[in-house]
């Protein structure tokens, strides 16, 4: 994209300033002149034709398509599978090509809303770079020579039972295939399939057996649960039903003085974790432990609670022993009411021991539900290994890999690319020709779930229906296309598969077809959440812990953008600051400032050659096992010490344009024990420069964060407005140090405005005025928002160059703040400041107020001078330096919201509360008379927002929940002491600590000493090279 | 020190300073009515189409409804060109064999639809929508004209912004009573209520809300 830019500007040079070389060889002065006024001439004139272009083409349809009318949006139900849960969503189709998803309100891991990868997905089915061919060692060929070659494999391996086949896929979920999978292995007895996921739940499954000597799945409830303690699991991301725990979770902290839930009602989460994550992020207190010491302060708490069981304590620190009596005293006095979650990176002893820690406190059957593990079937790495040796000894004559890439994410220790290879007659069945496709004999390209019919679980099992959008793209066939066109006797499409298979359920043949309409209408199959099933607790049976590793350990964990690594060709989640560490387009080794000091690692900010936004850092060398990577290093304070993390996906060799080469490559180091081991880090003395937005946008350190205690806030729920009479305000606002003064104002004096200070008089906003809340209790930092801002708002991508420039684009950027190991997320879009600073610094008018109170961008009048930009105080406006928007790849064409202009070269953009969904729902009233609804306009970042931290609608409206939101006394606005007035405000965010625990009592309620974390980050990492920090 | 500039050069400074108070305002002026004129705008310029179809025939002389083929007009901001379908409720029973009437029964045929020459063309940074208009009360020929004349279609009106915005500021008087939308030959009589009272009826935004950016350009 860059690249692409920069020619671009190259060429535009050339045509105004032609080369004078090209006039010939002896060029004077006046012979020059003349060419170059002339050239200009002619370029003027060409480009200047006042005429207007031709008008171009209006191709009507030749039959009325039902239903569809031109230019108007519908809606169709579909779902997306990732990491054995579905989430239901509703896609936006304009004439047939989808443009947007959205949750699905009927879907129960949903409610509405959505997480970043579903919001990502519409780019991922438009990607370019997606398979588009049949390919027999790497040279094109038709589906009817690829079916009938395979077929004539599968009929030889008939009189054997199928004993050479094998087939690798992902996990799944779904009925119909679970169905089509036992009908194979009916068949073909001596065939083998193997499920196998990199970032799966094997350990959850493994543990869960342990415990109850049969696999079964958890579901959690945390609208009941008063008390969570997350033993390194990062529940509000990345994790089945992730989207739904963030609801459930949220509405037991939006803590209102009217209606909400009420102080003393408030939930409260502790985490025990290495690597700083999303829930960790968000708990009222947090433990930070090598990744071995998680199982060990595991077994220290079940002891303490009353389970039997070796406590290890040795290996605890003193912080972590003080811990453990307030934890359990504070577990034990909400029996029935607390869950204890272990995160899919330890063993399963330890998952086995948060089942006994679950019912010992009598979680089972109150905030626990278990239910049949619904996955088809769930293998680990044993049996990848055991199939890497079966295909090295040529006992095998066809391999069939379905939607799955384990040339890049075998466990190192698995030579599965050197067994693939002594294969006959391998297929590969993917969306890209990824490392496993080039790895194979036969590739066939995928239909993405967007083009494809299915029937996925949720989290509770409840099944949700797939449907195809639009015609396959660039052909392909699903995994269940594939499955009946070499294994059954007539080749069915996904729709018939998924039909037949819900007909033979359903039953009754008669009413069948409506049943199946509604069904897929809705998107949910009703009454197929799984059942509870009654588990028999077996009694906790120690095993071995996990021995603690000698120095350092390693941590491997899913990207929190990439995932394992099948999104790393998807640019929205490259260039997404990672939530918690900020970081794009790459992944790094991540230590504490501690072990980063004792390594002799440090990082300092990138100021050289236009980079302000970079980081420069010191690049290492991991080894472990004999293996060695090399990783640029990133100091997070929060995170364990004598500990790394790395994220995997990264270091993709075939991903695509976008994906491939990004970052290094961590499961070159990772083994088939999953979760962490030994490392050794070994400086190299080189550096790299990382693209991390955390000291980007800056609003240098003006208090934006306000935050109090629920124990605080019951006491005085008025903590941010000191009642303030006009005179003791004017004393305090001549009280300020006069202008240029570099010393900051006392704290006290920098209290929110009551009286607005303004010449004028005061301007009356009538009518419909919008308005937006943004819950700080509740946002998680989790990003969903700012994916969906770019899906809705046609917002390009820059590329790690121009991110390092602090030039990303997003219009909603979540600030990150954090202050002894206490972390804030703050998003941040712009504010629709009444008085807008931006406003009256435009020379052309581009920035102008509307009249419901927007702080309209008119994106055709700017000229870009940018000086709105310099005087935005929040700094939420963003600007083309470059052509970033892509107006010459057809194929990303059709993702674009035709409602919203696509911005080209030195043109500004913000948010303007999706000003395109406010004036499309006035519309629609005001044509059908229908009144407009609180809530009926939904932004694309609250409607997204798992949490629902965001609340938009009209702040004249009696009664409306924004008017409400705002009514709060922990109701602030940002930098408000500017006198900007913002339309958007936020509540103060609060926690719930507890008093008896280590640093309860010191949590104050006034972090006024707040700073960004870059800016400490740096400024100390600047003076003192070489500590680190 | 000699004298730059020659004595013959008076009169010639003496009359750019005139001439130049006049000439600059008057170029300024000409090159206003100049991107303002109909050479520019493309208006009244009758555009060529496949099948040259005639609203004067079709509207004019057989009476046909407007929205008969602009489908959607009063319910999206596209009004809607007729799928091919449409022509042929018609033209399979009439003129069947017609010459003109040919790419239409091809289209027909092979299922390749009609490719028709847009007439009024928008900015991509416009979004101009019909249902609100016609729904407030303007009419068809307030933009359009009297295509019930036109033998061949043209664009009417210049399309500018500042025409937007004449009636985005003061749009009474380009209202009608609903039931007159659709009536090209309508023309206000004083039996009619005024514009303001229409304006207040169909409760059109004040000109603050019609003149907002947003209220046309996202």
């Amino acid at each position: 994209m860059t690249e692409l830019s920069d020619n671009a500007l190259t060429l535009d040079a050339d045509a105004v300033y032609p080369n004078p070389r090209d006039a010939g060889e002896s060029l004077d002065r006046r012979h020059f002149l003349a060419v170059a006024g002339a050239s200009a001439a002619l370029a003027s004139a060409a480009g200047c034709s006042p005429r207007p272009a031709s008008h171009g083409e209006i191709v009507p349809y030749v039959r009325d398509a039902e239903g569809l009318s031109p230019g108007a949006a519908l809606t169709f139900a579909t779902a997306m599978e990732l990491n054995g849960a579905a989430i239901g969503l509703l896609a936006t189709s304009r004439e047939g090509r989808p443009t947007k998803l959205e949750g699905n309100p009927d879907h129960v891991g949903s409610l509405g809303s959505s997480d970043l990868f579903s919001q990502a997905a519409i780019l991922g089915l438009y990607d370019p770079d997606r398979s588009k061919q049949i390919l027999h060692r790497g040279a094109p060929a038709s589906w009817t020579d690829a079916r009938a070659a395979l077929r004539a494999i599968v009929e030889l391996e008939r009189k054997r039972q199928g004993a050479g086949i094998r087939i690798l896929s992902g996990r799944s979920t779904s009925p119909t295939l679970a169905t089509l999978r036992r009908d194979l292995l009916d068949r073909f007895p001596q065939a083998r399939w193997i499920c196998c996921e990199p970032c799966g739940r094997d350990a959850a499954w493994e543990g869960s057996r342990q415990a109850f000597g049969e696999p079964v799945h958890a579901v959690h409830d945390f609208s009941k649960a008063d008390v969570v303690l997350s033993l390194d699991c990062d529940f509000l991301a990345c994790q089945p039903g992730s989207v739904r725990a963030q609801r459930d979770f949220a509405d037991r902290r939006r803590v209102r003085t009217q209606g909400g839930v009420t102080p003393e009602r408030m939930n409260r989460l502790y985490v025990v974790e290495s690597m700083l994550s999303v829930a960790g992020a968000n708990a009222d207190h947090r433990l930070a432990v090598k990744p071995s010491t998680v199982e060990a302060f595991g077994r220290a708490l079940a002891a303490e609670l009353g389970i039997a069981g070796a406590a290890e304590r040795g290996t605890l620190t003193e912080e972590a022993l003080a811990w453990l009596a307030p934890l359990a005293a504070d577990l034990k006095k909400q029996k029935g009411h607390s869950l204890v979650l272990v995160g899919d990176s330890h063993p399963p002893s330890l998952h086995a021991l948060g089942h006994a820690m679950n019912h010992a406190l009598g979680n089972v059957g109150a905030t626990i539900r278990f239910t049949e593990w619904f996955e088809s079937a769930v293998d680990g790495n044993a049996a990848l290994r055991d199939l890497a040796n079966e295909l090295a000894s040529s006992a095998v004559s066809l391999v069939l890999i379905l939607d799955s890439n384990p040339i890049y994410t075998a466990p190192a220790d698995i030579a599965f690319a050197e067994a693939l290879s002594k294969v006959p007659h391998s297929v590969h069945l993917g969306l890209y020709r990824d490392e496993t496709a080039a790895a194979c004999q036969w590739h066939i390209p995928e239909k993405h779930f967007l083009e494809s019919w299915g029937d996925v679980r949720g989290h509770d099992g409840t099944v949700v229906l797939q449907q195809p959008l639009i015609e396959p793209l660039y052909g392909g066939r699903s995994t269940i296309e594939l499955l009946t066109a070499l294994f059954e006797v007539e080749e069915r499409s996904d729709r018939e598969a998924v039909r037949q298979y819900w007909r033979g359920q359903h039953g009754d043949n008669e009413s069948f077809d409506d049943w199946w309409r509604d069904s897929v209408q809705r998107g949910t199959i009703p009454d197929t959440a799984l059942p509870e099933k009654k588990v028999h607790w077996a009694g906790w049976k120690e095993g071995a812990a996990t021995p603690a590793e000698p120095q350092f350990e390693i941590q491997f964990l899913a990207d929190p953008t990439l995932f394992d690594g099948r999104f790393a060709n998807n640019a929205w989640l490259q260039e997404l600051p990672k939530p918690v560490t900020k970081l794009t387009w790459d992944n790094a080794a991540i230590v504490s400032p501690a072990t980063a000091a004792q390594l002799g690692l440090s990082q300092r900010p990138d100021h050289h050659g236009g980079h302000h936004g970079g980081i420069e850092t010191d690049v290492v060398e991991l080894r472990s096992n004999g293996r060695t990577v090399r990783a640029p290093v990133l100091i997070l304070p929060g995170h364990a010490d004598g500990a790394v993390t790395v994220h995997l996906g990264h270091g993709r060799t075939r991903a695509g344009s976008v994906g491939t080469g990004v970052g290094f490559d961590a499961y070159r180091l990772r083994t088939a024990a999953p979760g962490f081991t030994g490392v050794e880090i070994a400086k190299t003395g080189e550096w790299m420069t990382l693209a991390c937005t955390q000291s980007h946008h800056s609003m240098e350190g003006r208090d934006p964060v306000q935050q109090t205690t629920a124990a605080e806030f019951a006491r005085d729920p008025h903590f941010i407005k000191p009642e303030l009479d006009k005179a003791a305000e004017k004393a305090a606002v001549t009280a300020l140090p006069p202008v240029g003064s570099t010393t900051p104002p006392p704290a006290a004096q920098r209290e929110r405005r009551l009286f607005p200070l303004s010449m004028y008089p005061e301007w009356s906003y009538t009518g419909r005025q919008w308005g937006m809340a943004i819950d700080l209790s509740t946002c998680t930092g989790c990003s969903a928002c700012v994916v969906a801002c770019q899906a809705e708002n046609n917002i390009p991508v820059v590329g790690k160059d121009q991110v390092i420039r602090s030039r990303e684009m997003h219009w909603i950027r979540i600030d990150r703040y954090a202050k002894d190991g206490r972390q804030l997320f703050q998003p941040v879009p712009c504010q629709q400041c009444e008085n807008a600073p931006c406003e009256y610094v435009c020379p052309v008018g581009a920035t102008v107020h509307s009249h419901d109170g927007l702080n309209d961008m008119t994106y055709n009048r700017c000229v870009g001078t940018r000086y709105c930009s310099n005087n935005c105080p929040y700094k939420v406006r963003r600007f083309n330096f470059l052509a970033f928007a892509d107006f010459s790849t057809e194929a990303l064409k059709p993702q674009r919201n035709p409602e919203v202009t696509v911005r080209s070269r030195g043109v500004m953009e913000k948010c303007t509360y999706c000003v395109q969904r406010i004036r499309g729902a006035e519309i629609a009233s005001e044509v059908s008379g229908s009144a407009i609804a609180d809530g009926a306009i939904q932004t694309a970042c609250q409607q997204a927002c798992p949490s629902q931290a965001i609340r938009f609608g009209d702040v004249n409206e009696r009664g409306s929940v924004v008017q409400k939101w705002k009514s709060e006394p922990h109701n602030y606005s940002l930098l408000g002491e500017l006198n900007t007035r913002p339309r958007t405000t936020y509540l103060a965010a609060i926690r719930n600590p507890n008093p008896a625990m280590p640093g309860g009592q010191h949590q104050t309620s006034h972090l006024s000493d707040l700073s960004p974390l870059g800016r400490g980050w740096f400024a100390s990492a600047a003076s003192k090279p070489g500590e680190g920090l | 020190m000699t004298q730059i500039f020659p004595r013959w050069f008076d009169p010639l400074a003496r009359f750019a300073i005139v001439g130049g108070a006049l000439l600059v305002p008057a170029a300024a002026i000409a090159i206003g009515i100049f991107y303002r004129s109909s050479y520019v705008t493309a208006a009244h310029a009758p555009t060529e189409q496949t099948v040259p179809f005639s609203h004067a025939h079709h509207v004019g002389q057989l009476g046909i409804d407007c929205r008969y083929c602009h489908t959607t007009v009063e319910s999206a901001a596209f009004a809607g060109i007729p799928p091919t379908e449409t022509c042929m409720h018609c033209h399979e029973q009439i003129w069947v064999g017609a010459e003109t009437l040919a790419p239409v029964r091809e289209s027909w045929k092979s299922g390749t639809p009609l490719r028709w020459q847009r007439v009024h063309s928008l900015p991509g940074f416009v979004y101009f929508n019909h249902s609100i208009h016609v729904a407030k009360g303007v009419g068809c020929a307030e933009c359009h004209g009297r295509v019930d004349r036109m033998p061949l279609t043209w664009q009417e009106k210049p399309l500018t912004m500042a025409w937007c915005l004449e009636c985005h500021r003061d749009p009474a008087e380009h209202l009608r009573p609903r039931g007159e939308v659709f009536n090209l030959a309508w023309a206000r009589t004083d039996a009619d209520s005024p514009g303001k009272e229409l304006a207040e009826r169909y409760r059109v935004k004040d000109s603050r809300a019609l003149t907002s950016c947003s209220t046309c350009h996202r």
